[in-house]
């Protein structure tokens, strides 16, 4: 079962970033025009006699350098590290839809990959012709698919409308269905990039159990989340990135140690971002802060936690929200909108700049390390404007109280300090003991 | 488990290219089929869209050109004179439309899922080739409406498909893989698409044209494949320009062997450039 399925050797893919862009592509005309000019340039820098070393508009940049790493049959292997790391363009190398610049894979066996959930599916065609279409584009035969297809409406449970237009469906059952094609592909390795976080709990918790059947199933996964609490789950190995370098590889749960201690050291408690038009619903600032409003990165259990944020709306919408999710050692514990409480702005968001603080129930999380994740978009659409992982980290540590005969010791399983009301009803003497007494 | 291995290298040119395309023959199937389904799903008049369009075209031709410019007519119905010309002509232009805008249509797969890229720009010819046939059924009804029999010529046909095939593929490959890169080159697609129109043989027959220069007014590649149709389905005896046909035929050669080389040579970064 050891034999090594996938070997990848020095792996290495460069990218050239062009610093004057015209709207994110390329237009023939630009091109000319910049030929020109810089022509226009050398002339003109030959008659000053100046040197023409200033004029450089396109920039090289590593987003892999010197990967190398084996995967053996059977193995799921999980690939973490922070937003930019590396790990998309490793999943695109691994299944073949980009090239790398250096460096080498040898793969034994079929590929599939999911670097997205209903990759092709047409909102014009019907649920069942979308899942010929999907699975075809998956790399699934018509034989295959048509053998697979009572099992895959059964896993998407969408039976009633598989004839209706997939535009017709809520975000909801257009995931279930694409996620239904997905599951029943049968590569050797399978690819898989953070196809999770979409869809609600319960879905959520299925896709894992069909996952882990894979798994089981003797076929190698390799398995791209910011879910830690996933990883930890489903994997036996990680892999950890950091700007396209390899700086963990092993057991998973040594890697996502290094990755939460990494990130609480580097990311620190304040976040501020420039103001970006194009964004309608902007998060601008995020910060924790202690119970005197000071900026605070470490806290005591019973200290008293507030996270203020500060978002900008630039058009009136409705449906809008900012979520906050409080993650603490990797694994989610709080998914908040904004619109929970203000119910106000669910309905219409006013245009204009919203400082909020929110104060987390006290004595709520164990000791750990917490991280918090932002997102802004429109509920129950697949519409994100923004989106950034591990925004800010902070600690909390077990500093005024020894806990060690404590059951919520930080080390201890369970994730929630919160202590339930536990009252003693009746407390009767044991008779045997009351026996003895007399 | 299969003992196939996959090397992943920088420039390494598949050499299995030709065969990972034959293994993925049933994407280009879906992907046809698809691009069928939703054109005839998103109109309500559906087939009889691929039929009036057309047929407006010929009418307002028949018209300008045979009533009139009263130009010659060969000795066959000028409707007909027209349809012959306007079935390979409209398949060129629409198939040419639809694979130079295919890859940027499909951007979403390009950077989502590895296939060879090619089935694309070739699978969106298909569509075109639907509507060809549909219209083909208004040709048959004309030459029934005017009584006029075909020859044994009309065997040659499905060749000369080909050719407007092998055109329509040729130029689509290159504007394609242009359009991922510069993406104005989309505008010029409806220009050459009108342009054509009036400097191929399509509202009159090539005949008028003055005989020394008919070597040069057959670069363009469709006059060849209009002249072909038209001789194979009219059966007419006006002689048949050969040199021109030729010289047409050397071209659509060079133009898909070129696109082929120019889009195999740019498909590796087209994931990361669309």
């Amino acid at each position: 079962m050891s034999d090594t399925i996938i070997q990848v050797e020095n792996l290495g893919k460069k990218y050239l970033i062009k610093h004057q862009q015209h709207g994110g592509y390329t237009a023939l005309r630009d091109v000319i025009a910049d030929k020109v000019k810089s022509f226009a340039k050398k002339i003109t820098f030959q008659w000053n006699h100046k040197q023409s070393s200033t004029y450089s508009t396109t920039e090289e940049f590593w987003a892999l350098k010197d990967i190398s790493f084996k995967v053996n049959q059977g193995e799921v292997v999980g690939i973490i590290g922070r937003n930019g790391a590396g790990k998309s363009t490793l999943l695109k190398i691994l299944s073949r839809i980009t090239e790398p610049t250096e460096g080498s894979i040898r793969i034994n066996g079929r590929v599939a990959s999911l670097l997205e959930v209903g990759t092709g599916f047409h909102p014009e065609l019907t649920g069942r012709e979308n899942v010929f279409l999907n699975g075809a584009i998956l790399g699934m035969g018509k034989a295959e698919i048509k053998r697979k297809f009572d099992e895959i409406v059964a896993f998407s449970e969408i039976e009633k409308f598989l004839d209706t237009p997939v535009k017709r469906y809520s975000s909801g059952m257009y995931i279930r269905l694409a996620f239904a094609v997905a599951a029943h592909l049968e590569p050797d390795i399978l690819v898989i990039d953070e196809v999770l976080a979409v869809g609600d709990a319960a879905f959520q918790k299925k896709c894992l159990g069909k996952m882990r059947d894979v798994a089981r199933k003797g076929r190698t996964v390799l398995f791209v989340s910011h879910n830690m609490g996933a990883i930890r789950q489903l994997c036996r190995t990680g892999l950890l990135l950091e700007s396209g370098m390899l700086i963990g590889n092993g057991r998973v749960g040594s890697v996502v140690e290094k990755y939460i201690s990494d990130l609480t050291r580097g990311s620190g408690c304040h976040w501020i971002t420039a103001e970006d038009p194009t964004i309608p619903l902007q998060v601008l600032e995020i910060y924790s802060s202690n119970s005197k409003n000071q900026m605070c990165d470490m806290f005591d259990l019973s200290d008293r936690i507030k996270i203020v944020i500060r978002h900008r709306c630039c058009e009136e919408m409705i449906a809008s929200v900012v979520l906050v999710s409080v993650f603490r050692n990797g694994v989610e514990l709080l998914h908040v909108f904004d619109t929970d409480v203000h119910t106000d702005r669910l309905t219409k968001r006013l245009v204009g700049i919203y400082t909020d603080e929110i104060e987390l129930p006290k004595r709520l999380f164990k000791a750990g390390n917490i991280t918090i994740s932002i997102r802004t978009g429109i509920v129950n659409k697949l519409t994100t404007f923004q989106d950034v992982n591990d925004v800010i980290s902070f600690s909390i540590e077990e500093i005024h109280e020894n806990t060690s005969f404590k059951g919520y010791a930080a080390n201890r399983t369970g994730v929630l300090m919160a202590t339930p009301v536990w009252k003693n009803i009746k407390f009767s003497v044991d008779s045997l003991d009351s026996d003895r007494n007399r | 488990m299969q003992n196939r291995e996959l090397i992943i290298e920088a420039g390494r040119t598949e050499r299995l290219y030709w065969k990972d395309l034959w293994n993925y023959r049933e994407l280009f199937y879906f992907l046809a089929w698809r691009d069928i389904l939703v054109r005839y799903k998103q109109t309500v008049i559906g087939i009889l869209w691929a039929l009036l369009r057309p047929l407006l075209i010929m009418l307002v031709f028949t018209i300008v050109f045979g009533k009139i410019a009263k130009l010659p007519s060969e000795g066959v119905p000028y409707p007909i004179l027209i349809f012959a010309a306007m079935l390979p002509w409209q398949f060129f232009a629409n198939a040419f439309s639809e694979s130079s805008n295919s890859l940027l249509d499909n951007a979403n797969l390009i950077s989502k899922v590895y296939f060879p890229r090619l089935v694309i720009p070739t699978s969106s010819i298909i569509v075109s080739f639907v509507d060809f046939l549909i219209s083909g059924i208004i040709l048959v009804g004309l030459m029934l409406w005017y009584n006029f029999w075909p020859s044994w010529r009309l065997i040659a046909l499905p060749a000369l498909i080909f050719v407007a095939f092998a055109a329509a593929m040729g130029a689509g490959l290159w504007i394609s893989a242009l359009n991922v890169k510069y993406r104005d080159f989309r505008y010029i697609v409806p220009f050459i698409v009108q342009f054509g129109l009036y400097i191929s043989p399509v509202g009159f027959s090539s005949s008028v044209v003055p005989e020394q220069y008919r070597i040069f007014y057959s670069i363009n590649p469709m006059v060849g494949v209009i002249d072909g149709f038209r001789w194979a389905i009219l059966g007419t005896d006006v002689p048949f320009y050969l040199p021109g046909f030729l010289l047409s035929i050397g071209l659509v050669a060079v133009l898909l062997v070129g696109g082929l080389w120019f889009f195999r040579k740019t498909e590796r970064t087209f994931a990361d450039i669309i």
